[in-house]
């Protein structure tokens, strides 16, 4: 029997080797007595080896069978072992089934003396590994440990004194009291140890408050510009860290900081010009300067310089200047670096910057370009991506790279691969579309899901592109629809496939297919509503709706109660548009009143009643157009309606209008990463409005906001005073509400005033001041007036304006105000009131059962010469915007190559009356329109008819 | 996100972390208190990233909004994650930074096992080259030299660990001379 000490790092494996009992052919064959080696127990850090068997003569034997395993290891024959085995072999993991209360109690020989620094160590380092797992320390606990820790301090190893101050910065937070350690560790920050000075300001800066930190700023400063790099780079970032804590402490260090930028060392130079910038980012000026000085004096460090970049576009997106300034120059320059890194850097910056020209772009692709070929993946991922971005608007510009971008179709990063070929997509010709689409469907599985949104995206860029392309296009969305994948990649799809049912009626009725088919199994509720949505508005309306009920059916007896609820809605669109199908949908929604949800239930009841009327006018109403009003504002008048109980019903006509949602897709191919932010759902514009002006007394009683207009510049840029104007139309009056801004800096004005010459019968009833106007403050002041009564017709009106006040005179450093001023007034530009500031742009999805519901009791119809106007887009975009009406059913886009249109609008007048314009539009040497205008108003119709003549 | 460029600022790196060949996290540090800010969803994060990366060694990939450079030894997986506007070159230079220091602490032996049994040694280094998300140190020889770590204090050992080895290498000549 022989027995032999090893260190035991190496004896596990053999352990594990054997307890597998795994074939190992050199072994047995040459050696087969070592299978009947066995490892005994363990004592302390090392196993005693004891050996069987009769054959077995010498040791250098089995040093030979221990010398074979490690090079089967190196043959990587052992590269992973057993989870079992690993359980067995309990030493193969020291930190596997660490108990916290055991280590705690461990952590008491601290307390021995003397320390021993190898077990100590290990101990914290169980301790930061368990707080590293995400183990909970509870404060006594942490406390008691952090305590024992401190005692560490008197021993001088290194590693263990390291330890210790790691321990700190991760207890920081959990343990009290940890401001004890303070004098040690300032201690080891101004001792001779060098090695401890930069990790201890480090700790330190981790435990200190605001109030410590002026009894260490001393220390700190000197830190700063301490010529061992490490020192100086640790309190730099530390200064750093403690801006957002204390930043009037820190900015004393700014002396500091300018010497340590010009250290020799790279790193301290790139710690320094961070903090030089943080503390002076709010001063232009000194950024400037601050900027003018790096660049010409030349850093050399990498980091420093992408910092620089990043500093010099942002000046230079900030002065909104032209691109020949000097820090464009310096970007440029930075194109001809050395190092890569900085090279992209610039690239990014050029390319990133708004309206650049393509020749600005040139070299910056180019750079791009030769990146493209680099063999790090990360290069040509970084090149490949910023490329994209490049062709969202310059497709031309990466045209040059499309050779480079086909060899990156194949990457086997798959990323790169999808970048480069939503690129081409991009960039390439109708002709290419067909393979790429094929090239990258043999691998759309293999992809995360952000790089599918990608895809996705691309594709709905390319149906707009090329609409014949459509049937391929839907193709693929219909398999990559079937595929696996998350909520916000089916959105994107779904996104798609509406967008271009939408754009492409002749794709509407394969797209509806793929999306019947995708709702059959759709885990998202989101989606099917939509899709629901989507279909009762489109469906009724195809050669053959009357295979679509089945699919919305099933979802009523297989869905959840807001699926269901949509598919009854779509169920009643169905029946209102058919009255073949109408018969069968009563059926259906008979069924549903029996739902065991109170929405689907009170929903089926309701469209039931309404199309047992079999009245077109009941259908226009409440079943294709629903409720145009805000939901807040209902919810208010409702509350409000129900504090103050009056024998009177509600009016749905106090209740302020939704403004008109926004129709236009998003087609914008951003690679992703919207996802993190939190998506809350903002009130709207008006809401806003309303609650602003509801808090002003002189405004109560004026009733609901009705329509707040876009703000109109009453002043040129850059002048003394910036004054712009939103127009806020109630049912009988008007508030002007005026956003002023006093850009000098030595005037504080106060009591502002504008006052408003109308040049028709509007009545100026009251002025509301802003009582103060600090410099670069702004402030508002707001103007009420009474439109006419007696003439309805007179809609439209000009205001001369004047702003008036009281200049006091100040000092521009301290802003303290003279005592006396005087009074002043400033000449605005004249404000203009328009028919479209009674209008309120409402979408009606139905546009032909709204016109029907209106009824033609006043329908008025004139023509009218547009001589000016050169082509239908301009015409119908001129129309739109002068009357401020939603446009519907898509017809606000002109199909190409026609020479005449009809354009529907929608919009409720001021007082609640709905009004619809049908406009046809021929082009012919100039434009020809024909306006018919239908209102529940005699006097809107004429109102709309006289100014658009 | 493509609002223009990143606001300018040291706070390079979102998170590091290294997991074994079953996704385990063996070390991780998550340096913006936004992201992520619970245990939790910092374990599906590094769930998610594991599985969307340990098949194929890319080096790069975009996940959840976020740039992850990474590699991998064995059964180790190092991880460094930074915004998407970020310089992924910059985040590529941590990743070296981190493989190499650590590779040379472990003696080459990138390994899980080895790794734990050196934890502390693979701690310093991280501290010492991101400090709260900055970087602070780029090139493996001054973080090395700083973190002045050795990897087994027991040079008796390692000794005689090499001569078994060599005294192998010389037994397999002989037996295959025989």
């Amino acid at each position: 029997m022989h027995g032999l000490l090893f260190s035991w790092d190496f004896l596990i494996r053999v352990t594990v080797r054997m307890c597998q009992k795994r074939p190992l052919p050199l072994l047995t064959r040459k050696y087969s007595d070592v299978s009947s080696v066995d490892v005994d127990v363990a004592t302390g850090r090392q196993f005693s080896l004891r050996l069987r068997g009769s054959s077995f003569s010498s040791v250098a034997r089995l040093r030979a069978a221990f010398g074979l395993i490690c090079q089967l290891r190196a043959f990587k024959m052992i590269k992973k072992f057993d989870k079992k085995d690993e359980e067995s072999g309990s030493g193969s993991n020291p930190f596997q089934h660490l108990e916290k209360s055991a280590v705690l109690q461990e952590a008491r020989i601290f307390n021995e003396t003397p320390i021993n620094p190898r077990r100590c160590l290990h101990i914290l380092t169980k301790i930061i590994y368990l707080l590293n797992q995400g183990e909970h320390f509870g404060t006594t606990e942490a406390t008691e440990a952090f305590f024992a820790m401190t005692r560490l301090f008197q021993s001088n190893d290194q590693t263990l004194r390291r330890m210790c101050y790691l321990t700190i910065k991760e207890m920081a937070n959990i343990s009290e009291d940890v401001i004890i350690v303070t004098s040690s560790l300032t201690k080891d920050m101004t001792g001779k140890e060098d090695v401890y000075r930069g990790p201890a300001i480090r700790a330190l800066c981790r435990i200190t408050d605001t109030t410590m930190l002026q009894a260490i700023e001393r220390y700190m400063k000197q830190a700063i510009v301490d010529k061992v790099p490490s020192v100086s780079s640790s309190a730099l970032v530390s200064s750093l860290h403690m801006v957002k804590m204390s930043y009037d402490v820190v900015k004393r260090w700014v002396n500091e900081a300018q010497e340590a930028a010009s250290s020799d060392n790279i790193m301290v130079q790139y710690h320094a010009l961070g903090l030089l910038y943080h503390l002076r980012k709010n001063d232009r000026l000194a950024v400037t300067k601050m900027l003018n000085k790096f660049t010409k004096s030349g850093l050399k460090s990498p980091f420093a310089y992408c910092m620089l970049i990043r500093i010099a576009s942002k000046l230079l997106d900030e002065t909104e200047g032209g691109h020949d300034s000097p820090l464009f120059d310096f970007i440029e320059s930075c194109l001809r670096n050395k190092n890569e890194m900085v090279v992209y850097e610039a690239a990014s910056a050029i390319v990133h910057m708004p309206n650049c020209t393509a020749r600005e772009l040139a070299p910056a692709v180019s750079v791009l370009q030769l990146f493209c070929s680099s063999p790090k993946a990360a290069l040509r991922y970084a090149a490949v991506r910023t490329l994209n971005k490049v062709a969202m608007k310059h497709p031309s510009a990466v045209t040059a790279c499309n050779l480079d971008l086909e060899n990156l179709i194949t990457d086997s990063n798959r990323s790169i691969a999808t970048l480069a070929i939503t690129t081409l997509l991009k960039t390439g010709s109708e002709s290419s579309v067909d393979r790429l689409m094929k090239q990258i469907s043999s691998f759309v599985s293999e992809i995360s899901d952000e790089f599918k949104v990608v895809v996705v995206q691309a594709i709905s860029a390319l149906c707009q592109k090329y609409p014949r392309k459509h049937s391929v296009m839907m193709n693929f969305l219909s398999n990559m629809l079937r595929d696996d994948g998350g909520f916000e990649y089916k959105r994107a799809i779904v996104d798609c496939i509406i967008s271009i049912i939408e754009e492409n009626p002749e794709s509407k009725e394969t797209g509806l297919a793929h999306l019947c088919e995708f709702i059959e199994d759709c885990e998202h509720t989101v989606l099917a509503t939509k899709i629901l949505h989507l279909m009762g508005k489109e469906g009724p309306r195809t050669p053959q709706p009357s295979k679509y009920i089945r699919f919305i059916f099933n979802r009523v007896v297989l869905e959840s109660e807001a699926v269901r609820a949509a598919a009854v809605s779509a169920l009643a669109k169905f029946g209102a548009q058919n009255d073949d199908l109408l018969p069968s949908v009563l059926v259906l929604l008979q069924r549903c009143m029996m739902d065991s949800d109170d929405e689907v239930r009170d929903r089926a009841t309701f469209y039931m009643n309404v199309l047992q009327q079999k009245q077109k006018a009941l259908n226009a109403a409440y079943i294709f157009n629903g409720l145009s009003v805000s939901i807040p504002g209902l919810e208010k008048s409702l509350h409000q309606y129900t504090l103050e109980p009056s024998e009177k019903p509600f009016d749905m006509k106090t209740v302020p209008l939704a403004t008109a949602p926004i129709t236009e897709q998003k087609t914008e191919i951003a690679p992703v990463a919207t996802s993190k932010l939190p998506e809350k759902l903002a009130p709207s514009r008006q809401d806003i409005y309303q609650e602003q002006l509801a808090a002003i007394p002189e405004f109560q009683g004026l009733g609901p906001l009705f329509k707040s207009s876009e703000p109109v510049q009453l002043t040129e840029a850059e002048t003394e005073y910036v004054v712009r104007c939103i127009k806020h139309t109630f049912a009988g009056h008007m508030v002007f509400q005026f956003d002023c801004t006093n850009t000098l800096n030595d005037q504080l004005l106060q009591k502002v005033v504008v006052q408003m010459e109308p040049s028709e019968a509007y009545e100026v009833v009251h002025c509301v001041p802003a009582p103060s106007l600090p410099y670069s403050q702004p402030g508002s002041c707001y103007t009420l007036i009474r439109l006419p009564d007696d003439d309805p017709t007179a809609v439209s009106c000009t205001f001369s304006c004047t702003m008036k006040y009281l200049v006091r005179d100040c000092d521009p450093n301290t802003g303290e105000p003279d005592d006396d001023g005087y009074d002043d007034e400033y000449v605005l530009e004249d404000l203009e009131v328009t028919v479209a500031d009674h209008i309120q742009k409402v979408l009606k999805p139905n546009f032909g059962a709204a016109w029907e519901e209106v009824g033609d009791e006043f329908e008025k119809e004139e023509t009218f010469a547009l001589a000016s106007v050169r082509t239908l887009d301009e015409a119908v975009g001129n129309i739109i915007n002068f009357l401020g009406m939603q446009p519907c059913e898509r017809s606000d886009k002109v199909p190409e190559n026609k020479n005449s249109h009809i354009l529907f609008l929608a919009g409720v007048f001021r007082g609640g009356h709905d009004v619809l314009v049908r406009a046809r539009l021929a082009l012919a040497d100039g434009v020809t329109m024909q306006v018919t205008v239908r209102s529940g108003d005699e006097n809107v119709v004429d109102v709309i008819l006289a100014s658009v003549g | 996100m493509d609002s223009t460029s990143p606001e300018p600022s040291l706070y390079t790196v979102k998170a590091v972390f290294i997991l074994d060949n079953d996704g385990n996290r063996l070390l991780s540090k998550y340096y913006d208190p936004e992201l992520y800010p619970s245990m939790k969803e910092q374990k599906t994060f590094e769930r998610n990233v594991f599985n969307k990366t340990h098949k194929a060694d890319n080096e790069i990939a975009f996940l959840e909004g976020m740039t992850i450079v990474y590699k991998s030894s064995i059964d180790l997986f190092f991880y460094v994650v930074g915004s998407a506007q970020e310089n992924e070159l910059m985040l590529m230079s941590v990743l070296n930074c981190l493989f190499d220091s650590t590779s040379h602490i472990l003696r080459k032996n990138v390994e899980r096992r080895c790794l734990l049994e050196n934890m502390e040694g693979v701690f310093l280094v991280v501290d010492e080259i991101i400090d709260g998300g900055v970087i602070l140190e780029s090139d493996p020889q001054q973080v090395l030299q700083k973190v002045n770590y050795r990897a087994d204090e027991n040079p008796l050992t390692e000794q005689s660990v090499a001569q078994v080895l060599q005294s192998a290498k010389e037994q397999i000549k002989w037996s295959i001379l025989k």
